[in-house]
């Protein structure tokens, strides 16, 4: 085993030029493949922060409490049936739970909350808005909203409301001043604006209203109970998993995110897809690159393989000989591909800091170690043809030459 | 005394039906241990057909061929490949040095594919070698750096790195100039002498078959 990579090491360094330039070819489909690979995740990385970020990745929310509609066997009923207004949806004895939530593994931040409908009034202006009520605490355990506050501070008292800055602009308002929450159940409170949020998002920039937990009971008449509890991840693509197992250990209704994000996953996916393809097609090129210059490398050194042969090589030998090539060019050029990815990766600005508009790649996402092992054993694949031709090379054609 | 080679009744045909082309023709020859012996005859006769057969390259149409006892004919790919290795050197005409690597190197190529690697006993001995036939200055140079009649001397060399019992030589001076042609056959010729290798030389030169100690003509495929 060591003359045979004594023997393909010497035939990479006789050709040099040859030799460098498939590995230079070999580096650069690496280089594709990690570039690719940074691009698609970091990329996914970037959607995910964007869309996801800011939402919760696991709810608790309360059972359907709609009648359950008894019939006899083998009877059948056309109906038509309004879903219950009158009572509000809750979540009576989740409150329970939340110390044991709040301390499984993989659970970054919990938030019970309160939510409703109703109207902000300023002066003759009225505009519609989602109240959240939330533990003052925990304002920015879900949202970051401390982090795009454009105006005033993150702190919710008693009397306190946080509003987007578009609504502010709508209502011509501004931090410290007052307005009027009217919720859905008709009770108004007067609540000065404590702060200014933007998150780029329209639909909650001028339509979303956070308050504290103990307003929005009042608001919603809701002395007790929750609405909601909304549950950050460490991970949010154990989501699912999680949801599932706190439904079935506290028999409460959880929904991870990628229920109502069907379409962002599908489209994630196609980006993943998308970017296997073009890694798969570098990993061709690799393969095609490698097999066919030893294929040449064969058919120039027939003589040599034969003199080989003559003086007891074995075609075990011969075959090790161009498959040990073909793994140096693939690990020779993985290597460098890898490092020369990792270079030119590293000035981008990983996802979670990049600048809208950037180049979303993520060096972190390279697949540095996948693409060394899979260009490893392209190359390997790709010189057992070669070799396979070098170790049926008979000794007596070529030595007669 | 038991023959160190003996082939019986050897026939080598190429080709097939109408095309076929029989080259040897039911040839019987016997080699003793520490012969010196010329292989004459005229191109086309069966000469390097013979010494391909001997050297276990390539296998005859029929018949027998016997090398320390072991029957060859029967023998399998691997099993020859390694024979080879252990009881046969080759000097061709055109040396077939492996042109990537030094004197040395091709030298010892016979002991490390041997063994899996370059031993520091081996390098020894093939530095002996390349001592004895005159090179020991020009260990490191690459074969495409020596004259023809230096990588003819590293051939032979080579072919004594693992102490064959025999070696095959096919025209060793046919591409050499008369001096280093003599020179070569006296190299032969004193390792012969010294260490009772057994010679089997391919040759139309008559001034080296004389050297030889016993001549075998080939004639129309058979031992005259």
């Amino acid at each position: 085993m060591l003359y045979s990579i004594k023997i393909a090491w010497r035939y990479l360094s006789s050709g040099k030029a040859q030799t460098a330039l498939l590995v230079a070819g070999v580096a650069a489909g690496v280089f594709v493949f990690i570039f690719m690979s940074a691009l698609i995740g970091g990329l996914a990385s970037y959607l995910v922060q964007r869309t996801v970020g800011d939402i919760s990745h696991v709810t608790i929310k309360p059972p359907d409490r709609d009648a359950t509609l008894l019939l006899e066997d083998g009877t059948t009923v056309q109906l038509v049936q309004q879903r219950a207004t009158t009572q509000r949806d809750t979540l009576r004895n989740a409150e329970a739970f939340l110390p044991g939530i709040e301390a499984t593994a993989g659970v970054r931040a919990v938030s019970p909350q309160i939510v409703g409908n109703g109207f902000v009034v300023r002066g003759q202006s009225r505009s519609p808005v989602a109240v959240t009520g939330v533990e003052p605490a925990r304002l920015s355990a879900i949202a970051n909203i401390e982090a795009r506050l454009v105006a005033g501070e993150a702190r919710l008292g008693n009397g306190g409301v946080i509003i987007g800055a578009s609504l502010a602009s709508d209502l011509q308002v501004d931090v410290g001043q007052v307005i009027t929450l009217q919720s859905d159940r008709g009770i108004e409170r007067p609540l000065v604006v404590a702060g200014l949020f933007s998150i780029g998002v329209e639909a909650l920039d001028s339509r979303a209203a956070f308050v504290s937990l103990a307003t929005a009971r009042t608001l919603f008449e809701l002395p007790q109970g929750l609405s909601r509890i909304e549950i950050k991840l460490e991970d949010l693509n154990s989501a699912d998993d999680y949801a599932r197992r706190l439904a079935a250990e506290t028999g409460l209704t959880a929904e991870s995110w990628t229920t109502g994000n069907a379409q962002l996953l599908d489209g994630l996916r196609a980006q993943a897809s998308s970017g296997n393809l073009i890694k798969g097609f570098a990993l061709v090129t690799i393969v095609i690159g490698v097999a066919s210059a030893l294929l040449l490398s064969t058919y120039r050194r027939r003589s040599e393989i034969g003199i080989m042969r003559a003086f007891g090589a074995s075609r075990g030998f011969v075959v090790a000989v161009f498959v040990l090539q073909g793994a140096l060019i693939g690990i020779l050029g993985g290597l460098i591909g890898a490092a020369l990815g990792y270079l030119a990766l590293s000035p981008f600005p990983i996802p979670e800091e990049a600048q809208a508009g950037g180049l979303p790649v993520d060096v972190r996402q390279g697949a540095y170690g996948l693409a060394i092992s899979l260009t490893a054993i392209g190359a390997i694949l790709a010189s057992i043809l070669p070799a396979r031709a070098a170790a049926r090379v008979d000794p007596v054609t070529v030595i007669g030459q | 005394m038991t023959p160190l080679l003996e082939v019986t009744d050897l026939v080598k045909t190429y080709g097939e039906g109408e095309a076929a082309t029989q080259v040897l023709k039911g040839l019987d020859m016997q080699l003793a241990p520490g012969e010196l012996v010329a292989l004459l005859g005229p191109s086309g006769s069966g000469k390097s057909t013979l010494l391909t057969i001997l050297g276990t390259l390539m296998r005859p149409t029929s018949g027998q061929h016997v090398m320390l006892g072991r029957d060859l004919t029967r023998a399998r790919d691997a099993e020859l490949t390694e024979f080879r290795n252990l009881h046969i050197g080759f000097v061709f005409q055109f040396h077939h040095l492996l042109p990537d690597f030094s004197a040395l190197e091709n030298v010892i190529f016979p002991a490390a594919v041997a063994a899996g690697r370059e031993t520091a006993r081996d390098r020894g001995r093939a530095a002996e070698l390349l001592d004895r036939v005159g090179l020991s200055d020009r260990m490191d140079f690459l074969a495409t750096q020596l004259s023809g009649g230096q990588k003819q001397r590293v051939a032979v060399a080579r072919a004594l790195m693992n102490q064959p019992e025999l070696v095959l030589a096919d025209e060793p001076t046919g591409n050499l100039d008369r001096e280093s042609a003599s020179q070569v056959m006296e190299l032969l010729t004193e390792i012969n002498r010294d260490e009772g290798t057994s010679f089997l030389i391919s040759t139309h030169d008559e001034t080296i078959a004389a050297a030889c100690r016993r001549q075998i003509r080939v004639v129309d495929g058979r031992t005259g």
